[in-house]
């Protein structure tokens, strides 16, 4: 038996995107099985595999691991990206909050009509120039470190630069106003098992199209009709 | 200054009912600041308080905490209802997750329009008996302890409480 972790969930970023991300970043070897008929799903279901009759599910060290935010928490951990102590992984869990809250925004989007994309897209970029970069911006910019959270990279700087290049495919010069996550995004990027998941090759996936969607719809039977915040 | 926790947040439910119940468990007592004016609210934004411009807010340790989960595991890690190792705070994640989701659903009821309502309470009755509530009558039948996680009070016991009151509330049966 294999004792690389293995990711069940469609081939596209959703959910798992984050854990992908965080995975490599730690340089830890990843396999993946793609949801791709309704059958895999309810085989899944049967065989008790997804406790709350859902994925994300990662099995990792004997355990079948679902919802989102216990596995992340569970590899930061394990993988020293979780800060030295309680007080800096309360401040790590606060800022992946942030980023959680303005990825959300971005979760939904291909599931949008065409019309409500451009409102979306919108809101995302107001939401991120407005509430969410100028705090990283002035975290970096107050205690001039490279990372994030107590001199040491963390869960914070991935999560961090996983929502940058999001935003930025919604708007690409997005990072204007933001010099300290310019660099940021340019230092965090070079570094190597980072670097190396920014090539491709790499177990990153694009920017969901019209087939990730069909795909979810027909799997998971839902998210047919998903408004705008 | 008291050493208290102090909660910023609305006086009623919402996000930071959780976090009431937790820190009551943890016989920890604490003040609550109540917003009752958009002027109160503008204050805590304009004075750096509110990191992403958002309550729930809590005061706690020389710290100004927003983000609900980030609150919650502080006060979980720190008066050891988190489970004693790494496998066991992922049980606890994981459980905690679970019915946070499920609690979603009952915070999101009172703002749904009226026509809605019956329908999100079907939802919600659904949900809690088909895929919620089994999972933890299952944990708990199949190791027969007292509590859900580790044989140990934790986290996953408390949030379990307060959901399964907050669904009664909806569907007494």
């Amino acid at each position: 038996m294999s004792t690389k972790p293995k990711l069940y969930y469609f081939d596209g970023r959703g959910k798992m995107e984050s854990i992908r991300w965080l995975l490599a970043a730690a340089g830890v070897e990843f396999e993946e099985e793609f949801l791709e008929t309704r059958d895999q799903y309810e085989k899944l279901l049967q065989g008790g595999s997804l406790l709350f009759q859902q994925v994300p599910m990662v099995e990792m060290d004997g355990m079948r691991m679902v919802q989102t935010r216990a596995i992340l928490s569970y590899i930061a951990a394990k993988y020293n990206l979780y800060g030295k102590d309680l007080k800096e992984r309360a401040l790590i869990d606060m800022y992946v909050g942030g980023t959680d809250d303005l990825m959300g925004f971005i979760l939904m989007f291909p599931f949008l009509s065409a019309e409500d994309k451009e409102k979306q897209r919108a809101l995302i970029v107001q939401k991120a120039t407005s509430r969410y970069f100028p705090v990283y911006e002035k975290v970096l910019k107050d205690h001039g470190q490279d990372f994030l959270v107590g001199n040491n990279f963390s869960w914070a700087d991935v999560h961090l630069l996983e929502a940058i290049l999001m935003v930025e495919e919604k708007k690409s010069d997005v990072l204007s106003g933001f010099p300290q996550l310019q660099a940021f995004k340019a230092r965090i990027s070079s570094i190597p098992a980072i670097k190396k998941f920014l090539e491709p090759g790499s177990q990153r996936k694009p920017v969901p199209d019209d087939k990730y969607v069909e795909t979810v719809r027909r799997v998971l039977r839902m998210y047919y009709d998903i408004k705008a915040n | 200054m008291s050493g208290k926790p102090r909660l910023t947040y609305l006086n009623g439910r919402g996000r930071m009912e959780p976090i009431r119940w937790l820190l009551a468990a943890a016989g920890v007592e604490f003040e609550e600041v109540y917003l009752e004016t958009k002027e109160q609210y503008d204050k805590l934004i304009k004075d750096g308080f509110l990191l992403f411009q958002q309550v729930p807010l809590v005061e706690i340790d020389g710290m100004k905490m927003v983000q609900t989960r980030a609150i919650m595991s502080y006060i979980a890690g720190k008066y050891n209802l988190y489970g004693k190792d790494l496998k066991e705070r992922a049980l606890i994640d994981m459980y905690v997750e679970g019915i946070s989701d499920l609690m979603q659903m009952i915070l999101m009821f009172p703002f749904s329009p009226p026509d809605a309502k019956e329908k999100n309470l079907e939802s919600i009755k659904e949900r809690a008996t088909n895929r919620y509530f089994p999972v933890f009558e299952k944990a708990l039948k199949q190791h027969g302890q007292d509590f859900l996680v580790g044989n140990k009070f934790s986290w996953a016991d408390v949030q379990l409480m307060e959901a399964i009151l907050a669904v009664e509330e909806k569907v007494p049966d």
